[in-house]
């Protein structure tokens, strides 16, 4: 009981970690067809600037954090024209080539800046220690993580749903020659997105370093991992991405708790078995 | 100028790139030997990849299938190399055509992300199965003579020439199947899949074919590598490999055999040159290199020429 009470728990924000790093890649890749390998590298991104933020320049890790986010956010806006631009249009041979490529400098910038050492994040007291709810106690960080998980969908769900920008997107994304015929501004969508997208995945690093801790080979290391949860989502499904995420979380840390000699076996398998059977993902549209 | 000429020359070619390489770099042998077997890794890469289209990230799966098997074979059946070899191409093939059923099917990124999940179910498998694989430790064996006559000495000497002269079969083996009625198809899969099957082609057991082809040629890469280092550790099932791999072929250009050719050993050059210099910051290096082809030769270094010339001609 109480070890289904921890895989629930932990899987759950594990879950939500991955949708919030994920779930920008997402929409950036069916917004814009393309295949980027670099997102982890906004994720790695926020986690270091925030021990930056932290250690060099001695904030609090509540100033720390939504600086390190915008710095990230500041930062995709002229990697997206410059870096990614120019390789919509590419093919995706060629694009796997450039995101490995800008994942290769964000690695190297962020080991010649910080050290190959792990970047450890040091949560503020309420954040860490144990939470009693009266039955059990748990880890308070993960409470926070699934509360910031559940923030990030509610407002991701208004965002998309409920305002003018939302009816872009959602018009660029399902159908982006018409949405420019009838002026939206497409290429500004795009930028917007991808920085949002940025940013989200700089509070998933930020989020998640107790779990993916933060060091310089982060964006390789976790690739996989961020590409699979879009994947089985569904490229550009939100609400995909959130089950593929929850599931696939709560999956992994199960087998880590009861079959710890599989390894990632169950992960993989299941992505197999979901990509086998529907091969957009879960909630994925057909792209032919 | 006739195909058969133009294969008999590019041999000449690659032989003659290979006595530079051993005359000239002899203290290198074993980085030169890793460049060859990686040459025919990445020639298995562009048959399926360059050729049919069938892009993957996860090609390692049927180059450490490969290692393994030559490994097993070796301590358990028998150690002569050249049957290790055709161990190895049996086992990279049936992992090919076993994941292929299901990766077949696929396309675009959903293809890329099974590929990389069949690698890393083989990885965890082999990790579990330590027993057969060594695990975490690795699977060491001493490989007999080859052709019952050459020792593999300590300096490299005949791992080098052997892997060369596998380099070089399967140069000739690839020319031949790219350019037979087979080979045609597949760059007509490549092209247009609805044509090809417009005009009758199975495209579906076609691509299945020429994957447990490609996997065989991975095997036969795998296998090779195991016998010139006597060891089979879990990183031959390494995302690293499959994703080096890929951008080997893509930085060289796809499709024409010779872009693998090139790409793996400017990529592998760089590399180790950069890593040597300075062992913290190599990756900018590679990055940069990587970024400045594919905005400036997105076809790959095979397409500079003609790049080149194009620019004259303005």
């Amino acid at each position: 009981m109480s070890t289904l009470f921890s895989i629930v728990i932990d899987g759950v924000a594990y879950g939500m970690v991955l949708f919030t790093i994920s779930v920008g890649l997402s929409v950036t890749m069916g917004l814009m067809r393309i295949v980027n390998l670099a997102h982890g590298g906004f994720a790695l991104l926020g986690g270091a600037f925030t021990h930056w933020a932290m250690t060099g320049l001695g904030l609090p890790f509540l100033a720390a954090a939504p600086l390190a986010i915008a710095m990230v956010m500041l930062l995709s806006l002229p990697m997206e024209r410059l870096l990614y631009r120019p390789i919509y249009k590419m093919g995706e041979l060629q694009q796997v080539l450039a995101t490995i490529g800008i994942t290769f400098l964000i690695i190297a910038s962020v080991n010649w800046w910080l050290g190959s050492t792990l970047q450890s994040i040091q949560l503020p007291a309420f954040m860490s220690g144990a939470v009693n709810l009266g039955l059990r106690t748990l880890p308070t960080q993960r409470v926070y993580v699934i509360i910031a998980g559940l923030l990030v969908i509610c407002g991701l769900y208004i965002l998309i749903e409920r305002t003018r920008f939302g009816i872009k997107l959602r018009a660029a994304v399902d159908f982006p020659g018409t949405a420019a015929c009838l002026g939206i501004d497409t290429s500004k969508i795009f930028l917007i997105t991808f920085a949002l997208g940025a940013g989200l995945a700089a509070l998933g690093g930020i989020l998640g370093a107790e779990i993916l801790p933060i060091e310089a080979y982060y964006p390789l290391r976790y690739m996989v991992l961020f590409l699979t949860v879009v994947a089985v989502g569904g490229m550009g499904s939100i609400t995909g991405s959130f089950l593929a995420a929850l599931g696939l979380g709560i999956l992994d840390t199960a087998t880590r708790y009861l079959l710890p000699d599989f390894g990632t076996v169950f992960f993989y398998f299941a992505m197999i078995l979901v990509l086998g059977i529907r091969p957009n993902g879960l909630l994925g549209k057909s792209l032919s | 100028m006739s195909h058969t000429l133009k294969t008999a020359l590019g041999v000449i070619a690659l032989i003659a790139l290979a006595a530079v390489g051993y005359f000239g770099l002899a203290d290198n042998l074993a980085f030169m030997t890793q460049v060859v077997i990686m040459m025919i890794f990445v020639l298995s890469l562009d048959y399926v990849l360059g050729y049919a289209g069938i892009s993957t990230l996860g090609h390692a799966a049927m180059f450490g299938t490969g290692a393994y098997a030559a490994a097993i074979f070796a301590t358990s059946v028998s150690s002569d190399p050249i049957l290790g070899i055709l161990a190895g191409a049996v086992a990279g093939g049936a992992i090919a055509l076993l994941s292929g059923f299901v990766l077949m099917r696929a396309h675009g990124l959903t293809l890329l992300m099974l590929s990389i999940a069949v690698t890393e179910v083989l990885h965890e498998l082999a990790n579990k199965y330590s027993g057969i694989t060594g695990g975490a430790d690795g699977l060491s064996f001493t490989p007999g003579p080859i052709l019952g006559r050459f020792e593999f000495d300590f300096a490299g000497h005949i791992a080098y020439i052997y892997s060369v002269c596998l380099l070089l079969l399967v140069f000739i083996k690839l020319r031949v199947l790219t350019a037979s009625p087979f080979g045609l198809a597949a760059r007509g899969i490549r092209e247009s899949q609805a044509r090809m099957r417009a005009i009758g082609t199975p495209v579906y057991w076609r691509m299945l074919l020429i994957y447990t082809f490609g996997g065989a040629f991975a095997g036969v890469a795998g296998a090779l590598s195991a016998q010139t280092t006597a060891l089979v550790s879990l990183s031959v099932y390494d995302f690293q490999l499959s994703a080096g791999a890929v951008l080997m072929l893509i930085l060289g250009g796809t499709g024409q055999l010779w872009g693998a050719i090139l790409g793996t050993m400017v990529y592998m050059t760089v590399h180790q040159i950069a890593s040597s210099v300075d062992p913290f910051n190599w990756l900018f290096i590679i990055g940069a290199m990587v970024l400045i082809v594919v905005y400036l030769v997105p076809n790959g270094l095979m397409a500079l020429p003609a790049l080149l010339l194009r620019w004259r001609r303005k």
